[in-house]
């Protein structure tokens, strides 16, 4: 049990790459917390995914020990926080667990749209938030430009902002002491009865469910029963402790303090974050404000790429969604690719990483189809129907209007590129809100429709922008718009894997797309093959594959018997990597070209 | 009766050796600075008394010296082995001896000897009627070498052949039109027209793969040049028999007519295949393809044989099929039938036959005019299911 006074609880919001694991591993190293041959690169990010792409999935936590020069010993927690706008609700939460933030700069880049988003949020948790310039060493580190960036940018006041370079280790105690001095001690009533909030858990095979928790009220004890608030479960604690960041076992946390517990928990779906964890008996009688239970916003099939291997994918989105609460899913079948699921995910980010996993952790290869998102069907009845795959789309006569998901698109972005991302965001049926300047770079902010983001924003704002540009995005609803499906057909049969919902004006130019790509990817036959693109029975884009006019061997003698009849016997074992549409084959690799998100 | 019997019997003998290697050949084809060809004589007489003892009664149709460059054997040689299969098999009245053939200048003056020899008919690589093309191909003759030792064979043999190489780069339709025109009239009984392929592990294919073979002619321009083939070659008398090979009446191979029609042949030299049937099974056979290995194995241990694998009632279904339709009259369904258990799926034949693409009579199948420059999609059509 520690004084509250000796208490720090923190988090660290910083764009990708601007430092904020190595920034994380030298406090942890300065203190002493880990043994120096124990020390390994992001100590923090522990699944191969995270460490690969320098991004945080789920939130963790360690726990420092700083002697600071006022001669006290002072517990820091630092808790690492998803950095996505996927996990947008999993960073709110995590924000709400602590009470102060460092704001980890380059002083080299300046401010991105990510370190926007996340600052919010911490401004929005009430945060004390000190600002951190790291990679100072850079020759190209501009600290007074990028100081005066924070305050016209993000509003706070940067003028005692710590330089440091996390590389080198420049100015790491002055962080250490910043955060003692800076940021205020946790709250908290001792004898209240127990609330405790869910701030993010993950499975482990050893020990089950590991919950994070961070304690606001009463004291929690090994041994003791609780209750999660919001699911009702109710679970004898086996194992409380600390991450230091090695799991070490302590007998109580109280009020301000941070740690885990296990509770022979199987499933990390059973525990949701937010949730309030208190004590079975004279618990607490309200839970912990701001819970949500979590929303797929983007929605695509996987489809195992050999149609045998649906059981395993079967098991292994079973087993993924035992640890990611976040993520739904639901067999689904398709003419075109077989066997597999509709999955709805947090983001395309999130899409991504689930993605990844089962294909590395699973060895399984997936074909995915185009992201779509939710739209709002009313039909004439006066009913409405959450759609969430093009392919159950109702026929149009029953429908009255469709809404789509819109989101606020905040793009910074030197202003060289201004103007190409302006059109960018026209193009996708955006609309401007907000125009600004701070120095040499731009803040735009449009209203922007989802289906638009989840196509291929991401990668057409890179390549416009040189990678220049920063981008972050929050749901702001749903409106009306002319919204129809669009349908492929090849030799006249449609094939529905390939249909989508596209808005009115913009369906000509993705159907002509769609066409022209198809046409490319699906081999010759030997007929002439339609390949179309239409809303209801309207034919809007259309392209002919010609027919397959030479396909001959020219010399075939004796030594070529047994060559040409194994390959006969290698055709029979490729047909199964087709799909036939009619008379059309079209081979699966196809579909996953057709089907790419940068397509 | 067997089912080879339908087509007959002959011997394939291999000689591996060229002066210089092609870029677009994937035969199995070796340079050698120095060839005994004493040695290579025992080896082959070798082979062939082992293959004898195996197939002693038959009556061989044709015997065929491919490469390789067998031009390059010594006549003498060529003569030894004429006469140790005149000794080992009975012999067919009108027995076919052919042998590929260089149209260098050196190999010309041995025109005369091979046809002493024994050898009936000359199969010449020409393949291009322009000097730079055949620079490209990496020929080592020039058109008015290649037009003389053309000459020369004729007037020793009844029975010349000449291959072209066509699609090659940069050529157009109006480009092949007039080098066809041309061949047209030097020939003599038989052509074969070959579509340049660009096969891997050939220089041409590494060429390829980098993306330094350009104006190579796409589908379209090829298949606008097969169909300008066949009608040139038709208007001149020598219609296509076989997807590449082409005749005048009587003219045609009777050796890769035993290929096509599903007849057995040995393969005698390194790399060289066979087809047995032995009793009822039937077996593909296969050789070293190394000369050396072949050379040592042979004397070691009186075969060069490396592989008999025998082939499935439908493997030799398949491979009947396959063969045969390249020829102009086509498979016997019977036949195939009897081979595979089994015919060939009606609806199937309907719908090709409907498009256009086979014909049947009676009972025989063949690809038209139309399908023949998508055989392989008619036979994946038909035995892909």
């Amino acid at each position: 049990m520690t004084d509250l006074s000796r208490i720090r609880n923190f988090s660290i919001v910083a764009h990708i790459d601007h430092g904020k694991s190595t920034l994380a591993d030298r406090l942890i190293q300065l203190t002493g917390t880990v043994a120096e041959r124990d020390m390994k690169e992001q100590m923090l990010d522990a699944m191969d995914i995270e460490r690969e792409r320098g991004i945080t999935i789920k939130a963790n936590t360690v726990r420092i020990e700083y002697p600071a020069r006022d001669g006290h010993t002072y517990i820091l927690n630092l808790i690492d926080t998803p950095g996505h706008v996927d996990f947008a609700y999993e960073v709110s939460r995590s924000m709400r667990a602590v009470e102060g933030s460092l704001l980890v700069v380059d002083a080299s880049q300046g401010v991105e749209a990510q370190t926007l988003a996340n600052v919010y949020q911490a401004i929005d948790a009430d945060h004390e938030i000190v600002p951190v310039l790291n990679k100072v060493d850079l020759p190209a580190a501009e600290p007074e430009r990028v100081r005066e960036q924070i305050e016209d940018v993000i509003g706070i006041d940067a003028s005692d902002a710590v330089l440091i370079s996390a590389k080198t280790g420049v100015g790491i105690p002055d962080v250490l002491e910043a955060i003692v001095t800076r940021l205020p001690a946790p709250r908290g009533n001792r004898d209240a009865p127990l609330k405790a909030m869910l701030v993010d858990s993950y499975y482990d095979s050893y020990l089950g469910v590991v919950v994070l928790i961070r304690v606001i009220d009463g004291v929690i004890r090994k041994g003791d029963r609780i209750r999660m608030m919001r699911t009702g479960g109710l679970y004898p604690i086996d194992r409380l402790g600390v991450f230091t960041p090695k799991m070490k076992d302590i007998p109580e946390l109280g009020p301000g303090e941070m740690g885990f517990l296990t509770a022979s928990i199987k499933q990390v779906r059973d525990t949701r974050v937010g949730d309030t964890i208190t004590h079975e008996r004279k618990g607490a009688t309200e839970p912990l404000p701001g819970f949500k239970p979590s929303q797929p916003v983007v929605f695509c099939g996987l489809f195992p790429v050999d149609s045998a291997q649906f059981e395993d994918l079967r098991d292994a989105i079973e087993k993924l969604a035992l640890n990611d609460a976040s993520f739904s899913f639901e067999m689904e079948t398709s003419a075109a690719l077989g066997f597999g699921f509709r999955c709805g995910f947090l983001g395309l980010l999130h899409l991504e990483v689930i993605r990844d996993r089962l294909e590395r952790e699973y060895d399984i290869d997936l074909i995915t189809t185009a992201p779509s998102v939710i739209y709002h069907v009313y039909l004439r009845d006066g009913t409405m129907t959450e759609l969430h795959n093009p392919a159950d789309m109702p026929d149009m006569t029953h429908v009255d209007h469709i809404e789509e998901p819109r989101i606020k698109a905040t793009i910074l972005v030197p202003d060289d590129y201004l103007g190409d991302v302006l059109k960018l965001c026209q193009d996708r049926r955006g609309i401007q809100l907000d125009l600004t300047y701070a120095g040499s770079r731009a803040m735009v902010v449009y209203d922007l429709p989802l289906n638009e983001v989840v196509f291929d924003f991401y990668d057409r704002l890179k390549s416009v922008t040189k990678g220049y540009a920063s981008f972050d995005y929050q749901m702001i609803g749903y409106r009306e718009d002319y919204l129809v499906k669009m349908q492929v057909l090849v030799n006249e049969e449609p094939v529905d894997a390939l249909s989508m919902m596209v808005h009115r004006d913009r369906a000509e130019m993705r159907g002509r797309a769609m066409c022209e790509k198809l046409k490319e990817l699906i081999p010759r036959h030997m007929f002439k093959i339609p390949i179309q693109a239409a809303i209801g029975g309207r034919v809007i884009a259309r392209e002919t594959l010609s027919a397959l006019r030479k396909d001959v061997t020219a010399k075939c003698y004796g030594g070529d018997a047994t060559r040409k009849r194994k390959l006969l016997d290698k055709q029979k074992a490729g047909k199964k990597k087709m799909r036939q549409f009619g008379k059309v084959e079209i081979p699966q690799s196809a579909f996953i070209s057709a089907l790419k998100m940068d397509s | 009766m067997a089912d080879w019997h339908n087509a007959g019997f002959g011997l394939y003998l291999h000689w591996p050796f060229c002066q210089a290697k092609c870029p677009y050949c994937d035969f199995n084809s070796h340079v050698s600075a120095e060839i005994d060809q004493g040695r290579w004589q025992r080896a082959f007489l070798a082979e062939l008394e082992r293959a004898g003892r195996e197939t002693g009664g038959r009556t061989l149709n044709s015997v065929f010296f491919g490469g390789g460059t067998p031009s390059l054997m010594a006549p003498d040689l060529v003569r030894s082995i004429i006469d140790q299969i005149r000794k080992t098999w009975p012999v067919a009245n009108d027995l076919e001896i052919t042998l590929e053939a260089n149209p260098t200048s050196v190999e010309a003056g041995k025109f005369r000897s091979f046809r002493e020899a024994g050898v009936t008919r000359i199969s010449m690589g020409i393949q291009a009627m322009n000097d730079d093309d055949l620079k490209r191909l990496g020929r080592l003759h020039t058109v008015e070498e290649a037009v003389n030792a053309f000459d020369i064979a004729r007037n020793a043999f009844d029975r010349v052949s000449f291959d072209l190489i066509y699609a090659r780069q940069h050529q157009t339709l109006e480009a092949w039109k007039t080098e066809l025109s041309e061949a047209l009239s030097l020939a003599l009984d038989h052509l074969s027209l070959y579509q340049l392929t660009i096969e891997d592990g050939t220089a041409f294919g590494d060429r390829y793969r980098l993306g330094r073979l350009p104006g190579l002619p796409g589908d379209d321009l090829g298949a606008d040049m097969y169909e300008l083939t066949q009608e040139l070659c038709e208007r001149a008398g020598f219609p296509a028999y076989e997807i590449s090979n082409h005749a005048a009446d009587m003219a045609q191979s009777r050796h890769n007519l035993i290929y096509w029609r599903g007849g057995d042949y040995l393969g005698i030299g390194p790399g060289a295949h066979g087809r047995l049937s032995l009793g009822s099974r039937r077996f593909a056979t296969e050789t070293h393809r190394m000369p050396q290995a072949w050379l040592e194995q042979v004397e070691q241990t009186g075969s060069g044989e490396t592989a008999r694998t025998e082939l499935s009632q439908a493997d030799q279904a398949h491979e009947y099929l396959m063969m045969s339709l390249r020829l102009a009259e086509g498979s016997n369904l019977v036949r195939y039938e009897a081979l595979n258990g089994a015919g060939i799926d009606p609806d199937r034949l309907d719908r090709l036959a409907e498009d256009g693409f086979i014909e049947i009579r009676g009972t025989q199948l063949a690809a038209t005019k139309r399908g023949r420059p998508v055989l392989n999609a008619i036979l994946r059509e038909l035995l892909v299911s």
